[in-house]
């Protein structure tokens, strides 16, 4: 197992999320669930983080420092849209600063769904983006050799 | 004579869960003014109304905000309530409250969490946020949600509260209270905890009630403003209701503010929950309100007064809804407290007016 994918560290933005599931982002990380306890770390620097969770739908304005994040962090990397508003623009789909989920920015690996969606559904898909991790920095180091 | 020069902060930063953005204008470490940009999160959740009739557009006002999620499907419900001139049961006013004031718990303890952590105390955030889980579990076992309830209808609310739960909340209740007063201990009596918040961020009475600063940013200053003195629904059947003031106007002002009116809350629900009384826990509400009957409302959030201002058209769909929240008052007042401040304490400052910055873009 490559080391990055052993405890990976999340880097959460909330794109226009309600606030609901960056709570509940913030909880799983917290004792009651306590990923950190499998160091999993929240940071807020782009460049240290493997796992990138988004909360809520993009729209004009933020699109851009979506886009912004995802570009400064390095390969391997896995995008998790939390919550229905970031998979498909949920309830707010129909409104008009609304563009849609976050797979309309940048590419998403893993879609968490629920309104608000609960810990265990992130800790899930976090489980998953590990797996996703470790095939993306497999076919990085095959890259590398061919070359 | 240095330079001054512009350092911006946020819109993603590891301090603020939601994005806002400063441009700090500084001179060496001092900051000389804080421009912010909102508009990230806007969505443009007000129009939904031409296309949500008023019941439908509960569970939207409800995911106005997560963190006060109970409070906007409570003020929106309250405000058609008045609009269609219905009178909801008593026992749904009381539960209404009750959730309401839990909230306010949940929301103040997370807040407490977030303001260690932005002092640099990381524990104490740890522990606090361990402290809501109960609290989130009590929501989960009354209304079956952690975030989002679904627990308020045009007419009273959805889901009843047994004597088994009532039960169940006050235990949990009363074993909080013990384990609060032990953080409570490290967020007042700690001198680490004091050196980094005493006097920082002033504002005085005057510039407070000049600048219309609402919840319990503004009661640190010694304004009172508390909307729940008006006695509204089951506020008014209180025995008793003091708000939380304080004089000082700093940081440690504000955390100490919130700190009481966690026990405050605590003490209403205890006190709403001897007293709630039998009965339906909703009406049907049907029809449309009359055409252009207008109806306003104000509830207190746990960030402040928001107040809800909603108009019709004779249909099931509204003309106007508009909401005013307490972050957007309290924008002004953070400008000014950041003025003079050193840079250190930005982000303590910008977190002790409890921004939501989903409620002020909506």
């Amino acid at each position: 197992m490559p080391f990055a994918s052993k405890s990976p560290w999340v880097i959460h933005y909330d794109a226009s999320s309600c606030n609901g599931c960056d709570i509940e982002v913030l909880a799983a990380l917290c004792p009651g669930y306590d990923v950190e306890r499998f160091g999993i770390i929240n940071t807020g620097n782009p460049k240290h983080a493997d796992i990138f969770l988004v909360t809520g739908s993009v729209n004009e304005r933020n699109i851009k420092v979506v886009q912004e994040i995802y570009n400064q962090m390095l390969e391997p990397k896995v995008v998790i849209a939390c919550g229905v508003c970031a998979c498909t623009g949920g309830i707010f789909h129909d409104c008009y600063n609304v563009i849609g989920g976050v797979d309309k920015a940048i590419p998403v690996d893993v879609y968490a769904p629920g309104c608000a969606v609960r810990p265990e559904a992130i800790i899930d898909a976090v489980v998953q983006g590990i797996g996703i991790l470790d095939e993306k920095s497999k076919a990085l180091n095959a890259k590398k050799k061919g070359a | 004579m240095a330079k001054s020069t512009i350092i911006p902060f946020g819109p993603q930063h590891p301090v603020l869960p939601e994005p806002l953005h400063l441009d700090l204008v500084v001179d060496d470490e001092r900051v000389v003014e804080a421009v912010p940009q909102i508009g990230f999160i806007h969505r443009g959740l007000e129009k939904l109304t031409e296309t949500r009739d008023y019941n439908q557009f509960i569970y939207v006002a409800e995911r106005i905000c997560g963190i006060c999620a109970f409070g906007h499907s409570m003020g929106y419900a309250e405000t058609i309530e008045k609009l269609m001139e219905v009178q909801i049961p008593e026992r749904a006013e009381y539960i209404r409250v009750i959730l309401h004031e839990l909230s306010r718990v949940h929301s103040h303890i997370l807040w407490m969490g977030l303001a260690a952590d932005a002092f640099g105390y990381e524990s104490l955030f740890m522990h606090c946020w361990r402290l809501r889980e109960r609290v989130l579990d009590v929501f989960e076992m009354t209304t079956g949600g952690r975030v989002i309830f679904s627990d308020v209808c045009v007419g009273g609310v959805n889901r009843d509260l047994t004597p088994e739960m009532q039960k169940k909340m006050l235990d949990v209740l009363n074993g909080l209270k013990d384990e609060y007063a032990t953080l409570c201990n490290a967020f007042l009596n700690d001198s680490s905890v004091k050196s980094r918040l005493v006097g920082v961020g002033y504002i005085s009475q005057e510039s407070a009630f000049a600048q219309g600063m609402v919840g319990p940013f503004a009661r640190a200053s010694n304004v009172n403003n508390d909307v729940r003195c008006y006695g509204n629904g089951a506020y008014g059947k209180l025995s008793d209701f003091q708000p939380i003031l304080d004089t000082d106007g700093d940081c440690y002002a504000r955390v100490k503010v919130r700190a009481l009116e966690v026990l405050q809350s605590i003490d209403i629900i205890e006190e709403l929950l001897r007293t709630i009384p039998d009965g339906e826990i909703a009406i049907k509400v049907k029809g449309s309100p009359k055409p252009g009957a207008q109806a306003s409302n104000t509830l207190e959030q746990p960030r402040g007064e928001c107040y809800y201002y909603a108009k019709s058209n004779g249909t099931k769909y509204l003309e106007r809804m508009r909401m005013r929240t307490p972050t957007s008052m309290n924008l002004a007042g953070m400008t000014t407290a950041l003025a003079g401040c050193e840079l250190a304490d930005v982000n303590m400052i910008v977190l002790t007016i409890d921004p939501c910055i989903s409620c002020t873009e909506r």
